[in-house]
């Protein structure tokens, strides 16, 4: 065990130095930038119609207070970390005054909810069908399942959901394509919000497991069939194992480490998908809030979603990379 | 060189069909050259007329034809991935190869920047970052910070190479001849690491890509240059499926989903060539033994 409080102090330092860079990096981007974002949106406004020089300097004023461009070098970073550590983003633009952070929470359980059931299921079901189809390697549905794969996995995000909201929205209109719930149900808790809640996310979650399948699949499909080599496989199948059994306990259990590192690993990318794909269904999340507010010009808003989102991708690696570790038999007796 | 080439046509189905994808996706992109409207131009031709013999693809409600703008658009966006593409290779084979064979502190800064960026979501940074550039989001600029951002998740995968070579004899002989680590390092590691860094080419050209179009559907990008993600965007903004001009959208997204599948069936197998199991057992079930 005390092996794995030194691994959970280094892994937490790692995880802090994640969001320390991250934090730094929005930081730059917004600071250190050749464009001064405070004029971009004086001209924005003023582009509209004639503006009084005086609005235009009080303008000018506020936006930087709300920028936070006051003050030398040093005390700009420090307000900015302090912001960030407070969770304080100002109100938002867009839908003043409420402020960013309320317009995050609101919207944070529905990406959670959605990415969460959808990276599960993906990973579950795209682990088990190419652990099949290393181990059965010449069953014809499983090859004609791993062109299938083949051809989905590279196609970007943004497609796969295109083709499906066209389907579904105007040749087949079957199930719903905008919104996380019927516009009609209130707040209260019932089951017709449920089953509206979940019909509403059939398709977003359907498109983020068609692009995300193929991975894990052509992954653990590649895994099992090397590990299938192996002399205590071969052993096992002598010694009359059944077929079965050799595929759960034997094989697809030790193919399935690397696959655990690789749902940490590819959790950024899942979420770009999640962002995006609330963008095409109208999905209430962070991601709709992001592209909302940079059509809005809202600057607290964008800063806030691109913080609260390095901040929770790098917990979710986190917690992932814990709960793995504890998994492995060969950490938990050390 | 010629015989690898040979076969891999020979025993792979996917290096086949990826080339050949691949190849319909650059013939289009040189086609561009002949094409008798400029990329900018709009009303050049009737509007919203379904393929025909003289418009193959249709045309689009800006009044162009869309076989000719996609042959711009898919330029475009071919250049701007083979453009990231190389950038960010030369970024983590230097990252990767340093960190590889200097090992101890070197290799642990580098590899804690390096994970740092693998763990970091991308698409929120890249949207501030066009929230701050705006119109100054140009398509090389675009380009530059893809690079930059693009490089970790290969960096490992080339360090994870160059720590076995470290260790082997030719190493060691380069280092008591007086080598300079640059001079090691270019000459002897990187002709071993150049397989696997022609394989990431591919995926990283397809992740490009596809943030791009990603960004330009969403209008995060320079609109006005012709990309394939740009076009979706003004059919769009046009409402073409609405409006039932289906070809404005589908051609795109035929062409860009051949150019994803070409590149991908061709880094798999290239990946599956650099490993010798699976070649052998690829060449094994072809010969039926």
């Amino acid at each position: 065990m005390r092996f794995y409080v030194t691994y959970l102090a280094q892994r937490l330092g790692q995880f802090l130095l994640v969001v320390f860079i991250g934090i730094n990096l929005t930081y730059l981007i917004t600071h250190l930038t050749p464009i001064d974002p405070v004029e971009q949106s004086i001209a924005a406004v003023t582009s509209f119609g004639n503006t009084s020089p005086e609005a235009i300097g009080a303008m000018r004023q506020s936006l930087r207070e709300l920028y936070g461009l006051n003050g030398a070098p040093h005390q700009q970073y420090l307000a900015f970390w302090r912001r960030i550590v407070l969770a304080d983003f100002g109100p938002s633009l867009s839908a003043f005054p409420t402020p960013v952070s309320t317009l995050i929470a609101r919207a944070l359980p529905w990406t959670i909810g959605l990415l969460a059931t959808a990276t599960l299921m993906t990973w579950v079901l795209g682990n088990l069908l190419g652990g099949l189809a290393g181990y059965y390697q010449n069953k014809t549905s499983l090859k004609v399942l791993a062109i299938i794969a083949m051809g989905l996995h590279p196609v970007p995000y943004y497609i796969v959901a295109f083709v499906l909201l066209v389907t579904f929205g105007y040749l087949w209109p079957l199930l719903p394509i905008a919104g996380g719930k019927a516009m009609n149900l209130g707040d209260q808790l019932s089951l017709t919000m449920v089953l509206s809640i979940l019909k509403h996310s059939i398709l977003p979650a359907l498109s983020l497991l068609l692009v995300g399948l193929g991975g894990w699949f052509l992954g653990m499909r590649s895994l099992v069939s090397n590990v299938v080599s192996e002399d205590y496989v071969v052993y096992a199948e002598l010694a009359g194992v059944d077929r079965r059994r050799i595929l759960t306990s034997y094989v697809m259990r030790n193919a399935l480490l690397p696959q655990v590192t690789g749902l940490a690993l590819s959790l950024g990318a899942i979420f770009n998908d999640a962002i995006i794909t609330e963008q095409v269904f109208g999905y209430p999340g962070v991601g709709s809030l992001l592209v909302a507010g940079v059509y809005a010009g809202d600057y607290g808003l964008v800063l806030g979603v691109a913080t609260v989102s390095i901040i929770g991708v790098s917990t979710a690696v986190l917690i992932i990379d814990l709960v793995y570790r504890l998994l492995d038999p060969r950490v938990r007796t050390a | 060189m010629l015989a690898t080439v040979r076969d891999l046509f020979r025993y792979n189905p996917e290096v086949r069909i990826g080339a050949m994808l691949l190849g319909l996706v650059a013939g289009m992109a040189a086609l561009s050259l002949a094409s008798p409207y400029a990329p900018l131009d709009t009303f050049v031709v009737a509007p919203d007329l379904p393929p025909s013999l003289a418009h193959p693809f249709g045309t689009t409600s800006r009044g162009q034809d869309v076989f000719w703008q996609l042959t711009f658009a898919i330029r475009n966006t071919l250049t701007f991935g083979i453009v990231v593409a190389v950038l960010s290779r030369l970024l983590s084979l230097a990252i990767g190869l340093l960190a590889g064979y200097k090992g101890g502190w070197v290799d642990r800064v580098l590899m804690a920047i390096n994970d740092t960026f693998i763990a970091i979501p991308l698409f929120p940074i890249l949207v501030l970052f066009y929230f701050v550039l705006r119109a100054a989001m140009s398509w090389a600029a675009l380009a530059l910070i893809m690079a930059l951002l693009g490089w970790a998740y290969d960096a490992r995968l080339i360090r994870a190479l160059a720590l076995s070579l470290k260790s082997r004899e030719f190493t060691y002989t380069g280092v008591f001849s007086g080598m300079t680590t640059r001079e090691l390092l270019l000459r002897e590691h990187l002709p071993y690491v150049m397989p696997i860094v022609f394989a990431t080419t591919m995926n990283n050209m397809n992740w490009s890509i596809g943030l791009e179009v990603t960004l330009s559907v969403l209008g995060f990008t320079d609109i006005n240059s012709p990309t394939v993600g740009g076009m979706i965007y003004w059919a769009n903004q046009h409402t073409a499926l609405v409006a039932g001009v289906w070809w404005w959208i589908a051609f795109p997204v035929i062409l860009v989903v051949a150019l994803f599948i070409g590149l991908f069936l061709l880094a798999v197998s290239m990946n599956e060539h650099i490993d010798p199991r699976s070649r052998l057992r690829r060449m094994g079930a072809e010969g039926g033994a």
